[in-house]
């Protein structure tokens, strides 16, 4: 293979290959620069930058960047490619691709055509030419829109997961966070927890008391323990009330092996979910998480940047129909993603990305306390996601993760994009808070003064707890 | 009533932080945070950025350490060191802190066994030294007794304190020293809330290059988490059953709690109570 050659003044750039294109073209990072892949200078980042802009998409279809026989997920983006979606934008380049996506006439419908046209690669490239402020505008005009109990992502709605993780699962610790939430109109994503240790007892325990509370309290919205794939499939087999099947995904088989999984698993629990016909709305009863850096640290990258490898992810998500995924994007730490200026840069490509491809994108905008970034940082890339029309973010109890060691959005945060869009919670559940008189009506209040009386009387039960 | 609380709404179910230590009941000011919840998170973070930069005290762990015994056999640890040669190198080259340097593999090849162990255990500060400095003691004496009463014996390796390390950096320890199974205690990184969470990974037939899917993990023991002699338990009976199936990691599932967890009955979560509201 001849790579790909520019010359600039006196200089003759040269790459070997389609992967040396796209890491020397992704804006800088620490983890591609401990992969060894980033480029050397900033010069020759926007060299490759240019040799990007120019390759024709249909480069994509031929040259792979991880080889079809080493990879299943180079696989499934090949073997699932659709050359009719594809057409309208078959002619163009990466460069003329960013023109296209730009262009006022290209709405949400259009868009929504043309996804199963556009491989992860594809995506991943155009992103790397791309500004922050073309990441937000072109991410804003795509349409994604999933329902399970409630309906997630139609434009002037905005969601969250409610987070109310615990050390040691304690039911009533746990209660209380989720007490929490609800009274500041959080959980219409999901209620997730990520439980202390990976145990299907423990497992089926949490989903049992997710289910009680949401169908006591009649809420429109779904559960989640968020355990390995096969401890859910377990669950399911011992009739536990199982709403969504949650996994962490990487965008190569190697680094999926090391999160003990692969395609015929992810399919394998999708189909167990499928048959309990839990969803009252609609049946995506994936929630995938992903993250930058994945693939190195499980050294499974082949040489491929980290923004391309969880463009791949997306690819694979894509295939099993999720009601949500989100990127953690600053949980991994500083290795891969080293301050503040890098976690918002990868926000914002990760969710532009995501939402190109068809998916239901959200965020877990965070950083860990070994990360060079704090909480203004997080309040930029809110900002930035929810203009960006983001799906769901986060939702826990003074941005403190007191399990997972990490900061992410607040309940407060939720409502702070809340009072600066207008955005509402999704639909349903947006009725139900109304109907709790959670949230009120009046004037330009959001919340309501007043503890509901259902709320207080459960309250006043907590008496013999504490 | 303060200037500032004049503008405040505070939340009626503060007493629910019994509960829990998750920072909630914060009230509002409009639909924010409160100037005084504001700045004790800014405070905590500030605590929390100090704790992953302060240094391993080898001396005051060894000294502690001195205490402990495995068939009334001194532990006298053994100190070593990762590829990552201080902190500012180990946060930005996690490949480092989980590669053994040269020196420390000769070190460890030297108290190798022909024969092989059962078991080594090696404790690496992790992202936080703190952690180590107040768990490690605890749980090690209750997993020390664990191990003695756990049929058949287990020949136990010299144990390892390792600097700059990750939880990968057992696999190069338990190769040099050739022994069967590791289990990594490490300092998790620090959250705002604990500064001091002790991660333990067990580990069968480590080798270098070993997947995470190959491990079990228990995380969060420390006092207000999971208390050490709990952890131990667990930590005994993960060890016990990768020994009789010669696996770890996804394929040996963590059932402790099918037998033992068997508190936390919906109707006695607050919210569920069997009365109707």
């Amino acid at each position: 293979m001849a790579g790909y050659c520019y010359t600039l003044g006196q200089l003759n750039y040269r790459f070997k290959d389609l992967a040396e294109v796209m890491a020397k073209a992704s804006p800088l990072r620490s983890g591609d620069q401990l992969a060894g892949v980033a480029a050397a200078t900033a010069e020759e980042r926007v060299v490759a930058q240019m040799v990007l802009a120019d390759l024709p998409l249909k480069t994509f279809l031929n040259e792979t960047v991880i080889p079809y026989e080493q990879d299943e997920v180079t696989r499934l983006i090949i073997d699932t490619h659709d050359a009719e979606a594809f057409a309208p934008v078959a002619h163009l380049t990466v460069g003329e691709l960013r023109n296209w996506l730009l262009l006022e006439s290209t709405d949400a419908r259009i868009l929504q055509d043309v996804c199963l046209g556009l491989t992860p690669e594809m995506v991943a490239a155009v992103s790397k030419i791309m500004r922050n402020q073309d990441l937000i505008l072109v991410a804003r005009k795509c349409e994604v829109i999933t329902a399970f109990r409630n309906t997630i992502g139609v434009p002037g709605h905005f969601s969250t997961r409610l987070q109310p993780n615990h050390p040691t699962d304690d039911l009533n610790g746990i209660a209380a966070s989720i007490f929490d939430g609800l009274m500041y109109g959080s959980g219409d994503a999901v209620i997730g927890i990520n439980p202390a240790t990976d145990d299907v007892a423990q497992t089926i325990k949490l989903l049992n008391m997710l289910d009680e509370l949401i169908s006591r309290y009649e809420i429109p919205t779904q559960s989640c323990v968020l355990t390995h794939v096969t401890n859910t499939i377990e669950a399911v087999e011992r009739g536990a009330p199982v709403d969504l099947v949650f996994q962490s995904i990487g965008g190569t088989e190697i680094t999926n092996k090391s999160f003990g999984v692969s395609l015929a698993l992810l399919q394998e629990a999708r189909e167990a979910a499928l048959s309990l016909k839990r969803g009252s709305v609609g049946d995506n009863v994936m929630y995938f998480e992903t993250g930058q850096g994945s693939a190195l640290s499980a050294n499974g990258h082949h040489g491929v940047d980290q923004q391309t490898c969880e463009t791949r992810a997306y690819g694979l998500a894509r295939a099993l129909d999720p009601l949500l995924i989100n990127t953690v994007v600053g949980f991994i730490g500083p290795e891969y993603l080293f301050d503040g200026k890098q976690i918002i840069r990868a926000g914002l490509e990760d969710h532009f990305c995501g939402k190109l491809l068809g998916l239901p994108m959200g965020c877990d905008i965070c950083y860990t306390n070994h990360a060079q970034a704090d909480q203004n940082d997080m309040d930029t890339l809110l900002t930035l996601l929810a203009s960006a029309r983001c799906q769901f973010i986060m939702g826990i109890p003074g941005s403190d993760d007191i399990m997972l060691n990490y900061q992410t959005t607040s309940f407060h945060d939720a409502l702070y994009i809340r009072q600066l869009f207008g955005a509402r919670p999704a639909p349903e559940f947006d009725t139900w808070l109304k109907q709790q008189k959670i949230f009120t009506e009046s004037g330009n209040q959001l919340l309501a003064d007043k503890l509901p009386g259902r709320f207080a009387a459960a309250l006043s039960g907590a008496g013999g707890k504490l | 009533m303060s200037k500032e609380e004049q503008h405040l709404h505070t939340d009626s179910w503060q007493q629910l932080r019994q509960l829990t230590a998750a920072r909630i009941g914060l009230g509002r000011a409009g639909t924010s945070l409160p100037t005084s919840e504001l700045l004790k998170f800014q405070l905590a973070h500030a605590q929390a950025i100090d704790a992953v930069h302060s240094p391993l005290d080898r001396e005051e762990i060894l000294k502690q350490f001195a205490a402990l015994q495995y068939h009334n056999t001194p532990l006298n640890p053994l100190c070593v060191h990762s590829e990552a040669q201080d902190r500012y190198v180990y946060l930005q080259r996690p490949d480092l802190g989980r590669k053994l340097n040269e020196a420390s593999t000769y070190t460890l090849q030297q108290a190798s066994d022909k024969e092989g162990y059962d078991l080594s255990v090696v404790i690496a500060d992790g992202l936080s030294a703190t952690a180590v400095m107040q768990q490690s003691v605890p749980f090690l004496t209750a997993l020390l007794a664990e191990l003695e009463s756990s049929k058949p014996d287990w020949s136990l390796a010299p144990v390892t304190l390792v600097e700059q390390g990750r939880v990968a950096v057992g696999d190069d320890i338990a190769v040099a020293l050739n022994a069967k199974m590791v289990v990594v205690l490490i300092g998790e990184r620090p959250g705002l809330s604990s500064p001091d969470s002790l991660g333990v990974y067990l580990t069968w037939s480590p080798e270098r290059g070993c997947d995470d899917a190959r491990r079990n993990c228990i995380s969060n023991v420390r006092p207000e988490g999971l208390a050490p002699d709990k952890a131990a338990k667990r930590c005994i009976h993960l060890l016990e059953n990768a020994r009789a199936k010669q696996l770890s990691g996804i394929g040996l599932k963590d059932r402790y709690g099918d037998d033992v967890l068997t508190d936390g009955t919906n109707d006695k979560v607050f919210l569920l109570t069997s009365k109707k509201n």
